[in-house]
């Protein structure tokens, strides 16, 4: 279609605006984490590092990031043997049922979050309290690592899917054993969408607040639920800002370098 | 390279750890979920009273309170999906079959990587924008306007904003795999540039913005953290189920039958309209 040079800057202009809206917020965000102005009036009337001290300082942020990293690594964890696990099954067999194996992976996030959350709300309560297990850090693993499994499934899958047929029966005519093909074909193979599915699982789980809500309990807080908490007292705003800037800054890096890796820009959150 | 029986022994292993996970984490606590919405709560002591009843689903059906906030939950989903539609369909033009193509890469990961900034910290982001001294009424007050403030319009802005890369990504993908020659069939015949848009280009992204519209209705239905941030009064399903976990949750467990059957009734219209493939 020749469009006219009117209509190819029409779609530019809109381009442009939209970029321009997906990123406002988010830089604001950091911005304001050098504010002055403790109301975050625009425009900002003064720079200050002040935020980030308290922040740096305060002892519940701390604290929440603390948890927050511990979920993410213990559910990342999980994921990842979860995740690469069903990803050979469904990869390496054919078998009746695959595709609900698929299915089942991708049920926890396709679900609503509150369904989620709510659903294991009720079966801790049902189940795990008369066990003596309260709410707390085990209770979140748990609910993370059901929702991110899918991602290291996806990543591990797609990379199986790459991986050329012939390559691990080559391995195998040449003699080497199963172990030895696993360790040194199929291995370096899907070593980075491991990677790459691990540290999108720890963003997702990083950031996570719905199903958190529902499986913290009352004394845990990660550091989206201390967020959240704290947003509709006015004097933490400032505080606020700069652990949500500094939010921003965690969860964006691990899938940039996850995106290197995979060359795949969804990140298999898709 | 191994006995059949090598391979089943193999496969079970593979399997079992995934499947003994979900299965019990997860299918099972939606079973505990969808039974209990047929149970009862003791209304002093809010303990679950296990005597079998479908007075919650009677109640979710009948009350005028929750009709509304149903009906209101959907308007929202749809008008989300609206907003990201439109949104949607120039700029992912424009990646797809402006830009030069040594753009479109780190166009699609500009888009993409806010995706995974915290869900929390954008709708706290537009909370701060949409405030009474914030950004946008600093904007719009030259003009002479004022912002929409906290409300239902900053639910479906705020929606609209945190959805839009589900549905970029997959019109992308669709005006990216359209040939050339069909629009140059279509100019050699004729047609202008609108009619090629209306007769070529949006039927062949027509299953793609379906396809994103399942993440944006879906996700607009059960949210209820945007609109507890940015929704000032405005009440949605979401916050219904949420505040009637602790106290009522057998109420919850019937509330959360709303959405999910949304969701099912949009998949399975969707899917028949073949949308689905495109994923």
């Amino acid at each position: 279609m020749r469009l006219s040079r009117t209509a190819r800057a029409v779609l530019g202009g809109c381009m442009a605006l939209g970029l321009a809206v997906v990123y406002v917020p988010l830089l604001l965000v950091l911005l304001n984490s050098f504010n002055a102005d403790r109301s975050f009036a625009w425009p900002p009337s003064g720079f200050t590092g002040e935020w980030w001290r308290r922040a740096w300082h305060s002892a519940g942020a701390r604290d929440a990031l603390l948890t927050s990293v511990q979920a993410g690594l213990a559910a990342t964890a999980v994921a990842l043997v979860l995740g690469s696990l069903a990803a050979f099954a469904v990869h390496r067999h054919r078998f009746f049922g695959r595709q609900t194996v698929s299915f089942l992976v991708v049920l926890p996030i396709a679900l609503p979050g509150i369904v989620t959350g709510i659903a294991l709300n009720a079966a801790f309560r049902t189940v795990l309290e008369p066990l003596g297990i309260g709410f707390g850090l085990f209770t979140v693993v748990v609910g993370h690592a059901t929702f991110c499994v899918v991602v290291v499934f996806n990543n591990v899958a797609a990379r199986l899917r790459r991986l050329a047929p012939g390559t691990e029966e080559a391995s195998a005519d040449l003699g080497a054993r199963p172990p030895q093909t696993f360790r040194y074909v199929t291995l370096p193979a899907v070593r980075s969408a491991l990677v790459a599915g691990g540290l999108l699982a720890f963003a997702l789980s990083f950031d996570e607040i719905v199903v958190t809500t529902f499986t913290a309990g009352p004394g845990t807080q990660t550091l989206p639920i201390w967020i959240y908490s704290n947003l509709s007292r006015p004097n933490q705003a400032p505080v606020v800002n700069a652990v949500a800037a500094l939010l921003i800054a965690v969860s964006v890096l691990p899938v940039y370098i996850a995106q290197r890796l995979s060359s795949d820009a969804a990140g298999g959150r898709l | 390279m191994t006995t059949r029986h090598g391979e089943r022994l193999r496969l079970a292993g593979l399997l079992a750890p995934p499947l003994i996970w979900l299965a019990a984490a997860y299918l099972g606590s939606l079973a505990v979920l969808f039974l209990s919405a047929f149970w009862t709560t003791d209304s002093f002591t809010t303990d679950v009273v296990r005597i079998w009843t479908t007075d919650n689903f009677q109640q979710v059906l009948t009350v005028p309170v929750y009709r509304t906030i149903a009906l209101r939950t959907l308007s929202i989903a749809v008008a989300v999906t609206v907003v990201d539609a439109l949104l949607a369909l120039p700029m992912a033009y424009f990646m797809a079959r402006v830009a030069p193509a040594r753009l479109r890469g780190a166009l699609v990961v500009a888009v993409l990587t806010p995706l995974w900034a915290s869900y929390l910290v954008k709708a706290y982001a537009w909370r701060v924008m949409l405030g009474e001294h914030g950004l946008i009424n600093a904007l719009a007050a030259p003009l002479g306007l004022h912002g929409p403030g906290y409300g239902t319009t900053a639910v479906v802005l705020v929606l609209a904003y945190l959805w839009l890369p589900y549905m970029i990504l997959p019109v992308y993908a669709a005006l990216e795999r359209l040939p050339e020659q069909h629009l140059e069939a279509s100019a050699d015949l004729g047609a202008g540039a609108w009619q090629t848009l209306r007769y070529v280009v949006l039927p062949a992204v027509r299953p793609a913005v379906l396809a994103g519209s399942v993440f944006t209705f879906s996700l607009s239905l059960g949210d209820y953290v945007a609109v507890q941030i940015v929704g000032g009064k405005t009440q949605m399903l979401g916050n219904v189920i949420a505040s009637q976990v602790t106290l009522d949750l057998p109420m919850a467990a019937a509330l959360s039958a709303v959405p999910v059957v949304l969701i099912v009734c949009y998949l399975t219209a969707v899917r028949r309209a073949g949308a689905l493939d495109s994923l």
